[in-house]
């Protein structure tokens, strides 16, 4: 599994930041051709898969990685360590990078973009970013990369260049630098008075966090200062972001960008506070419900929306609230399930954008009420489209299943009634906003004036896309079956476990 | 030897050199010959900084006549700090002004122009250098006669306006400063710094030294450009040739700066100040509102240069905040700023002057379309605006977080807040431009006069943004400077006696 | 009373310091501030020389049998600020002479509408 099991441990995290960057410049100097430079693309996402393969090897097998870039302030290092979490999310972001890169070149050409150069070049350089998150040692050197990261996709949201697109990338930089700047470094620096070191601890950093008012104010402030997380009221930048070309909706808003920002919070709460410590603090529970009630209301929302993409925002919402109550319900079950459905929903969503994007590019349509019939005319995207939908509802045999059930096992250990009432009717909405679409493209007779009858599914969807497509969609039925490997890594975690 | 008389050498250098280069006619000429004057004078400098961190202190009797009788230069680790910005900035600024002058001053004036700024130079060094209160004011008077001239030479009318303006503000200024120094010799007998410190420790509280030390505050406080007294500064900042703005908003306020803090810290003692005379809560509170009501102004100004303009004085709140926490860590702070603000603001001048230089205009609809067009120009506007705005990996950062601590250390979260909050408006500011420059067409699309700025323009400014980086990266040598600094203003000024 | 007598040079100093100030910011003309400022410098001047006046003091030029001097170091002093106080003026006045011919007029009201046009 470890081709690179030459090289020193630790120089895989380098290169894991460094493939991507490199890439990017490569591709500056293929710019002009595209053949080459997709090849360039697809190239180094592979290599950086394989990377992250090896790091996931050597944690396996507890080889200890570390490595310390600068030290940028007196203590205060930028340095990258290794954990299972990290290693957990960097492998599904750098596996879906291959995937979408794959989605995106067919996406690209179909559409006609400007730009495509500047497009996978960014890709690249927020990829490496978000490798930089996963690795992160201490706080400082994720809030740094956590601030890269929406500096490097603005220019992706913002592709487009409309007025549309600069309205969006004005909400989403707006929101993200905002709640970061006012929030976010106010916390960091918090801990670091208070607690004198931003190490991740297993366990915590503080000493006593029960008696202490400031612990519960950084809580919040952490909440609400990773606004990539998305909790309400913080989470207007997410729809607003998607103005973006579908690619970028995939990855960085089902995948990489949002996750990054749940993740953040799963990491703070288990390294920072501390899973044990959580329940003690005061505002854990404002927090929590806070959480619970984004779950709903985003969901409400979402039924509401015609525009395909940005159903799937509010869904998007939604689902990323799951993991902040996963996170926050300080159970060791309940932290595993917020883990596992970083990946489940990783796939189930970014199968349903590559979707809306496939839709997109062979009829043109972005709104679901022009889709009634459309199964007969794509089918195989309407089933792909439906496994995502079962799996993001948490039904088997799909892969959401498992991260759905964790998640309301910890809130009944917790005693949380109201969580897990939250959670189930949250499972229904999803059904409600959900499923229709896919039940209505297939067994509503096409109308009219739809496309004539030589018209293709596989003619008009780049084959690219298909594959794509389809990779992700037999993931989630994958993941049902064979959740072991990543549950192995979850049960790595310290003070997170999927044993009662 | 020749090196015991560095110490005096960046005053005596640039002052002679002021009159051999009006003599010398030719513009190519004077300004090769000012550029060599302001580089070894910069090369002076480091010297010191560097002897200076390793031996503390340097002392020169000017003259052969030994202090407290005769005046005394003393370089220690806080002047020589600030000294090198000085020094270095002006030598970016010459060479960068070689082009920059061509569009903006009369060609009859150039040599003119180089005079008074090595004028300028000499009595910015004076200032630092000098061991002596009443010195220091004939420094001060130099330096501000030369400013006047220099704003004055643009050749808008309006620059003529805007320089007497700030010629009544600043002779008031230095007048006040006149008579506070008279005060204290009043009561002393003494103008030695040192000799100052040691006998106004003597006194517990005293009317004479009190009303002269109010003096001396309001008077330093308009060279400054501390809100309210600030007025003087957007219009002739706004009016003066660019280079003599990139030149001013680094070093002119920010050495009255210096000089509020050596009247604080090493003639009355913080202790004086601040506990018997309670000066901290004035300056923090004015510091605070000129952060939120510059910042806020220099949101709605649709000239650039006034909008950095208003930012300059926002960031003095910054430093006069930092000074005001009374603790070695704010003066740190407020010191660190000092040199990372000279490094952005030089270098987001040097771009608005690249645009006036190609478009005419300081006006933001110059900018419409310019990321195209002058890519470097706008790159080195981006980078340096994103170290005002203090994002993480640029000098701003740290100088931000460092104030953030040292108000943190205090338990002042309010103030903390108010600082990362103000910051939000600097996005504001920033953006406004970076969105039309990027994102807007050009006003007139086939005019292609507007191309990008000429090589000599763009080395000094781009060396101010790769420092920006480098010094937001590695930190040791400008932090550890401060941090010198700060510790050794910090010590009781009777110890600062012993050391002589 | 004694407090005015006693300390007669300093309300002197005050009177022609604050009747300076108030001619800066009041005048409209130009040259009046200018003239204003100079009143203005003219008050800390006068302070420094009478505060280095020693009571019963000679004149400080040594000469047998005084054993009293005035200080000097104030009139040192001053006569470098008074070289600052001229240098002031002389570019005051410059900006002025250019003021007048780029606007045609040194009423700070008149140059303000002028620009107020552009």
């Amino acid at each position: 599994m470890n081709i690179w099991s030459a090289l020193e441990p630790s120089q895989l995290i380098n290169l894991s930041i460094i493939v991507p960057v490199i890439g990017a410049a490569l591709l500056v100097f293929a710019g002009k051709r595209p053949n080459l430079r997709e090849t360039v693309s697809i190239a180094t996402a592979v290599i950086l898969f394989t990377l992250v393969l090896g790091i996931a090897d050597n944690t396996f097998n507890q080889v200890p990685m570390a490595t310390t870039w600068v030290v940028l302030l007196s203590g205060l290092n930028i340095a990258f360590s290794v954990e299972p979490l990290g290693v957990l999310f960097a492998l599904v972001a750098s596996f879906l990078w291959i995937i979408t890169t794959i989605y995106a070149i067919g996406y690209m050409r179909g559409h006609h973009e400007q730009n495509q150069t500047r497009f996978f070049c960014c890709f690249a350089l927020a990829i490496s970013t978000v490798m930089a998150i996963c690795f992160s040692a201490n706080l400082l050197t994720l809030f740094i990369f956590y601030e890269l990261l929406t500096l490097s996709t603005y220019p992706l949201v913002t592709h487009a260049g409309n007025e549309e697109a600069k309205r969006g990338g004005r909400v989403y930089l707006g929101i993200l630098l905002t709640t970061s700047i006012a929030f976010l470094l106010f916390a960091v620096l918090g801990t670091w008075v208070s607690a004198q070191t931003l190490e991740f601890t297993p366990g915590g950093v503080f000493n006593d966090v029960s008696s202490s008012g400031l612990i519960a104010v950084l809580l919040v402030l952490f909440c609400y200062g990773i606004g990539k997380a998305a909790l309400m009221p913080f989470h207007r930048w997410l729809p607003a972001a998607m103005v973006a070309p579908t690619p970028v909706s995939a990855l960085l808003h089902a995948v990489a960008v949002v996750k990054a920002g749940v993740f953040s919070i799963l990491k703070i709460a288990i390294y920072i506070f501390g899973i044990d410590n959580l329940s003690e603090i005061a505002t854990t529970d404002l927090m929590l419900y806070i959480g619970a009630a984004t779950v709903l209301l985003s969901s409400f929302v979402a039924t509401t929306k015609d525009n395909l993409k940005a159903r799937l925002a509010y869904s998007t919402v939604s689902q990323l609230s799951y993991i902040v109550v996963g996170a926050l319900l300080a159970s060791s079950i309940a932290a595993a399930g917020a883990t596992l459905h970083i990946v489940t929903h990783a796939f189930g969503k970014i199968t349903l954008f590559f979707c809306a994007g496939a839709i997109m590019v062979a009829t043109h349509k972005k709104n679901i009420s022009e889709m009634v019939g459309l199964g007969h005319k794509m089918p195989l995207t309407m089933i792909a489209f439906a496994i995502g939908a079962l799996s993001i509802i948490g039904l088997p045999p799909m892969a959401g299943t498992w991260s759905k059930w964790y998640l309301l096992v910890g809130a009944l250990e917790q005693d949380k009634l109201i969580i897990v009432a939250v959670l189930t009717l949250s499972s229904l909405l999803n059904v409600a906003y959900l499923l229709p679409i896919p039940i209505k493209a297939f067994f509503t007779p096409a109308e009219p004036n739809q496309q004539p009858e030589s018209w293709t599914e596989t003619q008009h969807t780049p084959l690219p896309s298909l594959i794509a497509i389809a990779v992700t969609a037999s993931a989630c039925l994958l993941l049902f079956f064979f959740p072991q490997p990543i549950i192995d890594l979850i049960n790595l975690i310290p003070g997170v476990s999927t044993e009662f | 030897m020749f090196a015991q008389h560095f110490p005096v050498l960046p005053i005596v250098l640039p002052l002679i050199g002021a009159p051999v280069c009006m003599l010398l006619a030719r513009s190519q000429l004077a300004w090769l010959f000012a550029t060599l004057i302001s580089g070894f004078s910069f090369f002076i400098s480091i010297v010191l900084l560097l002897t200076t961190l390793d031996q503390g202190v340097l002392s020169y009797a000017l003259g052969g006549w030994e202090p407290p009788w005769g005046i005394e230069m003393r370089v220690d680790v806080a002047n020589a700090l600030v000294l090198s910005v000085v020094t270095g900035l002006s030598t970016l600024v010459l060479v960068y002004a070689k082009q920059s002058i061509d569009k903006e001053i009369d060609r009859n004036q150039h040599t003119l122009f180089y005079t008074a700024h090595l004028l300028c130079l000499a009595g910015l060094s004076g200032i630092l250098s000098t061991g002596d209160a009443f010195n220091l004011f004939v420094f001060l008077e130099i330096s501000s006669l030369a400013t006047y001239t220099l704003v004055s030479l643009a050749s808008d009318r309006r620059a003529l306006t805007a320089a007497f303006r700030y010629l009544v503000m600043g002779t008031i200024g230095a007048t006040f400063i006149l008579i506070g120094v008279g005060m204290m010799y009043m009561k002393t007998g003494t103008l030695n710094m040192l000799d100052l410190a040691a006998r106004i420790a003597e006194y517990d509280s005293n009317r004479t030294l009190n009303t002269g030390l109010a003096f001396i505050l309001i008077g330093v406080s308009i060279k400054l450009a501390l809100f309210p007294l600030h007025m003087w500064l957007p219009p002739a900042y706004t009016h003066a040739p660019s280079a003599v703005s990139a030149f001013l908003a680094g070093t002119a306020t920010k050495v009255a700066v210096y000089v509020m803090v050596r009247f604080i810290f090493t003639i009355y003692g913080a202790e004086y100040v601040f506990h018997e005379m309670g000066m901290d809560v004035i300056l923090l509170v004015l510091a605070i509102v000129a952060i939120f009501n510059c910042s806020f102004v220099a949101t709605v100004q649709s000239n650039v240069k006034t909008m950095l303009a208003y930012s300059s004085v926002a960031q003095i709140g910054y430093m006069i905040l930092g000074i005001s926490l009374v603790t070695s860590a704010g003066l740190m702070a407020g010191l660190l700023h000092i040199f990372n603000h000279a490094l952005m603001k030089g270098a987001l001048f040097m771009a608005v002057g690249a645009v006036l230089f190609r478009t005419g205009s300081a006006d933001i609809k110059a900018y419409y379309g310019l990321g195209k067009r002058m890519p470097l120009t706008m790159a080195a506007f981006t980078i340096a605006g994103l170290s005002i705005i203090g994002v993480p990996l640029t000098a701003g950062f740290v100088s931000k977080w460092y104030l953030v601590t040292a108000a943190l250390e205090q338990q002042h979260w309010l103030i903390a807040f108010l600082i990362l909050t103000g910051s939000l408006l600097a996005i504001v500011y920033i953006g406004r431009v970076l969105e039309v420059a990027y994102f807007k067409e050009p006003a007139d699309p086939t005019d292609t006069t507007i191309k990008e700025a000429p090589v000599l323009m763009l080395i000094p400014m781009w060396i101010l943004v790769l420092a920006n980086i480098y010094f937001g990266i590695d930190t040791s040598l400008s932090v550890s400077a401060a941090d010198a600094a700060s510790k050794w203003l910090f010590q009781p000024a009777a110890d600062l006696g012993a050391v002589r | 009373m004694s407090f005015i007598v006693d300390y007669y040079n300093y309300w002197i100093v005050v009177f022609l310091m604050m009747a300076g100030f108030y001619i800066v910011i009041s005048a409209n003309n130009l040259v009046k501030k200018v003239v204003g400022l100079n009143i203005f410098q003219t008050s800390v001047f006068i302070m420094y020389i009478s505060i280095g006046k020693v009571s019963g003091g000679s004149a400080p030029i040594l000469a047998d049998g005084i054993t009293s001097y005035s200080n000097p170091l104030p009139h040192v002093l001053i006569l470098t600020a008074i070289v600052v106080g001229v240098a002031t003026t002389a570019v005051g006045l410059a900006l002025i002479v250019r003021i007048k011919r780029a606007y045609g007029t040194v009423e700070e009201n008149e140059f303000k509408d002028k620009d107020a046009l552009i």
